[in-house]
C-alpha cells in the first residue's frame, strides 16, 4: 500500500507541476495584444446577465480592434481577454480573481456580474495592486472602502430608484408617501434597498412592508396579500430577471392596485416582450437607455449600439451588456493617456478618466464610482399588444410623460 | 512496513513545506486542496468508516467560519457596525490586533462546532440510513438559510473578514501564512485519525458499519461512540471554517459559509473516488478531483460541468469503490487480507 | 416577528390556501420520487431538473402558439420517453447498489441537464402565459390566481389516476410486486428491468406535468430545479418512506406552513423555518420509535 502511495503521489505531483508550465503565463502583453482578464457567469443562477455581461465585453473588443485598437508608446495593440466561469459562486469568483493574477500573470481585470461577485474579487484585485473596471457591480458598500484600483463605470445601487420615490412625492404634492418594498437577499437588491430607505427619510415617507422575496420558489403571493391589505403608495420590487417577472405575474394575477410600480432588471428580463400588456405602467431603473443623446467615437449613439449589438447577437442589448461595453472604452483611454502597461501609472490615469461614451458620461469618484451619470426611468407603454419601455425621467431625455397613478386593473 | 511509512511521510512532509517556493503561484489554490483534503477525511468519519453518510458537516464549516470572523472583529471593533448596510465603513487592524483576533477566533472556531455536535448528536445520531442523511441535509440547508437572515452578520449582503494588516508584507507573505496553517490543520487532523483509527475507537466505527444492531448487542454503547465521532469531524471541520473564511476574504452565507453542493457532494465524491473508509482514500480522491477540477475546467470553458458530470456518472459506475477500493481488489495482500481461494471459488452469483 | 397575520386574520385564510395549492403541486413532484424511491431505491437528485425539463417543453408549444396548459398532455408524453432513456442509459446500473451511489449519479446527471438545457434552450427566465385569470373570494381579500388552482387540480387528477393505474393495471402490480420484493417478483416472471424502465418514466412523466404547471405558474430557468428536488423528497421523509397517500396530506401540511412562517417571520427565514421543521420532526419520530428500542427504516 505503501509503494503504492508513493507512486500515487508521484504521478499527481508530476501532473500538477505539467499544469504549472503549461497552463499560464498569459502576463500582460503578448506580442500584439493586451490581455484582460475576466470572470463572468457563463453558468448558475446568473447565466442570463452573464450572458450579457460577455457579449457586451466582446462587441467592445472587436469594435476597437477594428478601428486601430489601443496606441502606447506609439505602437497600436489589440486587446484579448481571457474568461472564466464564475458559476454564479461568489467564493468561485474570488477563487479565479486569485487564479487569473497569480498562475495567469494578469495585470488588467474586468468585473465580473452582480455586486455579490463583485464584493468577492475586489479584496483580491486590490491586496494585488491590480486595477479592475467593473461594470456591473452596484453595492455602494464597494465604494466605501477606499478601494483605489476598483472602478465602476455604472451608477451605484442606491441610486436606482431614489428617483422613483421623489417622483411618488412629487405627485403627491410633495407629501410625503407609504412605500412598501421587496427585496431579494443579495448585495445588489440589498442596495437598492438602502437607496430607498435613504429617499424615505430624506422626504419624510414612510416604509409599511419591508419584505425579503423568497429566494428560490418565485412565490411573492405573501407579500403582494399584504400589500392589498395596507394599500401603499408605491411598490418597488428588486430581484434580478426572476424577481421582475415573477412580480409582474403575480401582480397581474392577484390584482394588486398600486399608484406606482418601480422595479429593477426589466429589459434585462425582456419583461415587456414575456408579458405584453401586463407590464405596462411598471416603472423601471436602468443604467442605460437607447434613446439617450450620448454618443463616442466607436458606437456612435445608443441607437447604433443597439442595432449593431441586435445584429451581432440577435436580440437587443439590455444596459448591463451596454456598461460592459463601456468599461473597454474607459480601458482603450486609459492606456493611451498613461501611454504606459505600467500598473501604477495606468491606474493613475484611470482615476483621471473624464469622458462620454455612448453609454453615458464617465468620472470616477474617490472611491471609485462613476459620479457623472444620473440613473434613467423609465415605463413600460403598450399600443395594442406591442409592449415598449419609454424613458419618463430625467425629463430632458424623456420620450413619454409619466404616467401616474396606475390605471387599476378593474380599467384595464 | 514501517520503514517505508517514515520515508513516505518525511517526503510528503518536505513537499508540503516546500511547496510554496516551488509553486510561488499556486499558493491559496493549494491551500484550498489541503482544506478539502480535510473535508474530505473528516466526512469520511462519518461517511466511511461508520457508515453514516452525512451531508451536514458543513453545519460545523460555517458556524466555524461566522464565528471566527465576528470574534476576529467583534474584539476590537463594533460588529454590527462593521456588516451594516453591507459593510459601507470600514475600519483597519493593527498587526497585533490581527493575528490576536485570528488565534482566538480558530480557538472558538474549533470548539463551539464540536460542543454543537455534541448537543445535537445524540438526537441526529438516533436516526439511520436516508434518515440521517436528510435531516443532516436539511440542518446543512437551515443553517445557511437562518445566517442568510441574520443582520448582525451580514445576512445576504454577506460579511468581509478583516484584510490583512497593512506594513507588514504583501499578499505573498499572507499567502504563505495560511498556507502553512492548512498544512499543519493537514498533519494534525491526519495524525489524529490515523491514530484513532488504530485504537478502538476505529474497530468500533467499523462494527457499527457494518452491524449496528449486532454492535449494540454485543453490548457496546454505540451512541457514545457515534457522538465522539461526529464532534471529532466538528472540531477539525470547524477549524476548516475559520482559516477559509480568512483566505477568501468574504462570507456568504450559502455560497461560502454553508456551501451545500461544493461541501456537501463534492466531499462526498471525493472520499467515494479516492475510496471509502480508508485513511488515505480521501486524501486522494480529494487532491485527484481538486486537480482535474481545476486544471480541466479552464479547457472546457462553459461545459465544465458536463464534463464533470461524466466523470461522475462514469466513476459511481464503474468504480464506485474508489481507487483505493479498486486497490485493495488487486493487492489485498498488501492491505492485510487473506483470501481463502477455495471460499471465493465457492461463491454463487445470482444475476 | 410580524403580527399582520393575525390583525387581519382573513390573510390566514389567503396563507392557507396557497399553501395548499403550493403542497398538492409539490405532492405530485415528491409522488414521483416516493414511487422511485420504494420500487427502486432510487434517490433522484435530477427531479427538479426533469421537472424544468417538462417546464420547457409547455414553454416551447407556448412560443409555438399553442396554449401551455396542453403541455400537461404533451409534457408527460415525452418526458416519459427521457425518463425511460435516462434509464436506460445510466441509471439501470446503479439500481442494485448502495443508496449514496444513486444519489451521486443522479447528481452527475442533474448537472449535466442543467448544462445541456443552458446551452440549447439558452440562460434566459422565461414564463409561459395562461391567461387564467384569477378567483376572488370573501369580497375581494383572498386573490387565489387560477393557473394556481389549475395546477392543483390537475396535480389531484394525475394522483388520483395513477393510485387507480397501480392498484388494477398489470403494470401496475407488477411495480407494486417489485417493490415488496424484487427477488421474488422476478422468480414470479415480473420482467424487473421492464419495471424499474417503467417507474423511472413515469417519474418523469410526472415530473413533465409538474413542470407544464410551474411554466405557467412561476417561472423557468435551467438552474433552478434544485428547491423541487429538495421540496419533494423532504415531503417523502416527513411522510414517512411507503406512505404513499401520506405524501399528499405531508405536502399540503408542509406548504401550509411554509406560507405562515413568511408571514409570521418573514420571508428571509421562510425556508430555514421549512427544513429545521424537518429536522425537528424527524428527531421527534426517533425519540418516539427510540423508546420501543425501533429506529426509522
Amino acid at each position: 500500500m505503501n509503494k503504492i502511495s508513493k507512486l500515487l503521489v508521484t504521478i499527481l505531483s508530476a501532473i500538477a507541476l505539467a499544469f504549472t508550465s503549461v497552463s499560464s503565463s498569459f502576463a500582460k502583453v503578448e506580442g500584439e495584444y493586451i490581455v484582460l482578464g475576466a470572470a463572468v457567469s457563463l453558468t448558475g443562477k446568473y447565466s442570463t446577465n452573464g450572458k450579457h455581461t460577455q457579449n457586451g465585453y466582446n462587441l467592445a473588443v472587436e469594435r476597437i480592434n477594428s478601428k486601430g485598437g489601443v496606441k502606447v508608446g506609439g505602437k497600436s495593440y489589440k486587446f484579448e481577454i481571457i474568461y472564466y466561469d464564475d458559476e454564479s459562486n461568489s467564493k468561485r469568483a474570488a477563487q479565479l480573481a486569485e487564479r487569473l493574477i497569480k498562475q495567469d500573470g494578469i495585470k488588467y481585470m474586468l468585473g465580473p456580474y452582480s455586486s455579490g461577485l463583485t464584493k468577492a474579487m475586489a479584496p483580491v484585485t486590490e491586496e494585488n495592486k491590480i486595477p479592475m473596471v467593473e461594470a456591473n457591480g452596484a453595492s455602494r458598500s464597494l465604494f466605501t472602502k477606499g478601494y483605489k484600483y476598483l472602478f465602476a463605470v455604472l451608477s451605484p445601487a442606491n441610486q436606482y430608484l431614489e428617483v422613483a420615490i421623489d417622483l411618488a412625492v412629487e405627485k403627491n404634492g410633495g407629501k410625503p408617501v407609504n412605500i412598501a418594498m421587496a427585496f431579494e437577499q443579495d448585495a445588489f437588491s440589498q442596495d437598492v434597498r438602502l437607496g430607498i430607505v435613504d429617499a424615505a427619510k430624506r422626504t419624510g415617507s414612510k416604509i409599511t412592508i419591508d419584505d425579503k422575496l423568497p429566494k428560490e420558489l418565485n412565490d411573492m403571493a405573501a407579500t403582494l396579500a399584504k400589500v392589498k391589505a395596507t394599500k401603499p403608495d408605491v411598490l418597488v420590487v428588486s430581484g434580478h430577471s426572476k424577481g421582475a417577472l415573477t412580480a409582474i405575474r403575480q401582480i397581474a394575477e392577484m390584482k394588486v392596485d398600486v399608484p406606482m410600480l418601480a422595479m429593477t432588471h426589466c429589459d434585462a428580463s425582456k419583461l415587456a416582450k414575456q408579458h405584453g400588456k401586463k407590464s405596462e405602467y411598471a416603472l423601471c431603473a436602468a443604467q442605460w437607455h437607447k434613446t439617450l443623446s450620448y454618443k463616442d467615437k466607436f458606437f456612435g449613439n445608443g441607437k447604433k449600439y443597439d442595432k449593431d449589438f441586435t445584429k451581432e447577437y440577435g436580440y437587443a442589448p439590455p444596459y448591463q451588456a451596454a456598461e460592459s461595453s463601456a468599461a473597454l472604452l474607459v480601458y482603450k483611454d486609459a492606456f493611451e493617456r498613461a501611454n504606459s502597461f505600467d500598473t501604477e501609472k495606468l491606474r493613475n490615469a484611470l482615476a483621471k478618466t473624464d469622458m462620454q461614451t455612448f453609454y453615458g458620461n464617465i468620472k470616477f469618484g474617490s472611491g471609485g464610482q462613476n459620479t457623472a451619470k444620473p440613473m434613467v426611468l423609465f415605463q413600460v407603454r403598450c399600443k395594442g399588444d406591442k409592449c415598449e419601455n419609454k424613458v419618463v425621467a430625467p425629463t430632458k431625455w424623456a420620450s413619454a410623460k409619466l404616467v401616474h397613478p396606475v390605471p387599476s386593473w378593474s380599467k384595464r | 512496513m514501517k520503514k517505508n511509512n517514515l520515508i513516505l511521510y518525511g517526503v510528503l512532509l518536505v513537499l508540503g513545506l516546500a511547496a510554496p517556493f516551488l509553486f510561488p503561484a499556486f499558493k491559496v489554490q493549494i491551500s484550498f486542496m489541503l482544506i478539502l483534503i480535510i473535508l474530505a477525511m473528516t466526512w469520511d468519519v462519518q461517511g466511511g468508516q461508520m457508515g453514516y453518510n452525512s451531508f451536514g458537516n458543513i453545519l460545523f464549516f460555517g458556524i466555524g467560519m461566522y464565528l471566527c470572523a465576528s470574534i476576529q472583529i467583534g474584539m476590537f471593533f463594533p460588529l454590527a457596525e462593521w456588516t451594516e448596510s453591507g459593510g459601507e465603513k470600514t475600519f483597519l487592524h493593527t498587526p497585533t490586533q490581527y493575528f490576536q483576533g485570528l488565534a482566538v477566533g480558530l480557538v472558538f472556531a474549533a470548539i463551539v462546532p464540536a460542543i454543537v455536535a455534541a448537543l445535537i448528536g445524540y438526537g441526529i445520531l438516533g436516526l439511520r440510513g436516508h434518515y440521517f442523511a436528510i435531516c443532516t441535509l436539511g440542518l446543512g440547508i437551515a443553517a445557511g438559510e437562518i445566517a442568510g437572515g441574520i443582520e448582525l452578520i451580514g445576512a445576504g449582503q454577506g460579511m468581509t473578514t478583516p484584510p490583512w494588516p497593512k506594513g507588514i508584507g504583501d499578499t505573498e507573505l499572507r499567502a504563505e501564512f495560511f498556507y502553512y496553517i492548512c498544512f499543519a490543520l493537514l498533519i494534525a487532523t491526519f495524525s489524529f485519525l490515523n491514530w484513532a483509527y488504530k485504537k478502538r475507537f476505529g474497530l468500533v466505527l467499523n462494527a457499527i458499519r457494518d452491524n449496528e444492531d449486532k454492535a449494540e448487542a454485543m453490548g457496546i454503547h454505540t451512541m457514545r461512540y457515534k457522538i465522539v465521532g461526529w464532534v471529532v469531524s466538528a472540531f477539525f471541520v470547524g477549524l476548516a471554517g475559520g482559516l477559509v473564511g480568512n483566505i477568501v476574504g468574504y462570507i456568504e452565507p450559502i455560497e461560502v459559509a454553508f456551501d451545500g453542493r461544493e461541501m456537501g457532494v463534492f466531499m462526498v465524491l471525493m472520499a467515494i473516488l479516492g475510496g471509502k473508509g480508508t485513511l488515505w482514500g480521501p486524501v486522494i480522491g480529494a487532491s485527484a478531483f481538486h486537480i482535474f477540477k481545476e486544471g480541466f475546467w479552464t479547457f472546457f470553458l462553459g461545459w465544465q460541468y458536463v464534463a464533470l458530470g461524466f466523470l461522475i456518472v462514469v466513476i459511481v459506475v464503474f468504480f464506485p469503490e474508489g481507487f483505493m477500493g479498486w486497490l485493495r481488489e488487486k493487492y489485498p495482500e498488501r492491505f492485510g487480507e487473506v483470501i481463502d481461494e477455495a471460499d471465493r471459488k465457492a461463491q454463487v452469483e445470482l444475476k | 416577528m410580524d403580527y399582520l397575520i393575525f390583525k387581519a386574520p382573513i390573510l390566514m385564510v389567503q396563507a392557507s390556501m396557497d399553501g395548499i395549492l403550493l403542497g398538492i403541486l409539490f405532492a405530485l413532484i415528491a409522488y414521483g420520487m416516493a414511487l422511485q424511491w420504494g420500487v427502486m431505491n432510487i434517490i433522484n437528485i435530477a427531479q427538479g431538473d426533469l421537472v424544468i425539463m417538462g417546464g420547457y417543453i409547455a414553454y416551447f408549444m407556448y412560443v409555438a402558439g399553442i396554449h401551455p396548459a396542453f403541455g400537461i398532455i404533451v409534457s408527460p408524453i415525452i418526458m416519459y420517453f427521457v425518463g425511460w432513456g435516462l434509464y436506460k442509459l445510466v441509471i439501470n446500473k446503479v439500481v442494485d447498489r448502495d443508496l449514496f451511489i444513486s444519489i451521486l449519479a443522479t447528481f452527475g446527471i442533474s448537472i449535466l441537464m442543467q448544462q445541456l438545457m443552458n446551452f440549447v434552450f439558452g440562460a434566459d427566465v422565461v414564463v409561459a402565459q395562461s391567461n387564467f385569470g384569477t378567483t376572488m373570494l370573501f369580497d375581494n381579500s383572498v386573490t387565489l390566481p387560477n393557473s394556481k388552482i389549475f395546477s392543483a387540480i390537475v396535480s389531484v387528477v394525475f394522483a388520483i389516476f395513477l393510485i387507480i393505474y397501480m392498484k388494477r393495471s398489470k403494470l401496475g402490480r407488477a411495480i407494486r410486486a417489485t417493490a415488496q420484493n424484487a427477488r421474488a417478483a422476478k422468480i414470479l416472471g415480473v420482467d424487473t428491468e421492464k419495471v424499474y424502465a417503467a417507474t423511472f418514466g413515469i417519474n418523469a412523466a410526472l415530473c413533465g406535468v409538474a413542470g407544464a404547471l410551474i411554466a405557467i405558474t412561476f417561472t423557468l430557468h435551467p438552474y433552478v430545479g434544485l428547491p423541487y428536488t429538495v421540496r419533494s423528497f423532504m415531503i417523502v421523509i416527513v411522510a414517512g418512506l411507503g406512505n404513499l397517500p401520506g405524501v399528499a396530506l405531508s405536502g399540503m401540511g408542509l406548504g401550509v406552513f411554509e406560507e405562515f412562517a413568511d408571514y409570521i417571520l418573514g420571508t428571509e427565514f421562510r425556508i430555514g423555518a421549512v427544513f429545521t421543521l424537518l429536522v425537528l420532526i424527524l428527531v421527534y419520530r426517533r425519540f418516539k420509535l427510540s423508546k420501543k428500542r425501533e429506529y426509522l427504516k
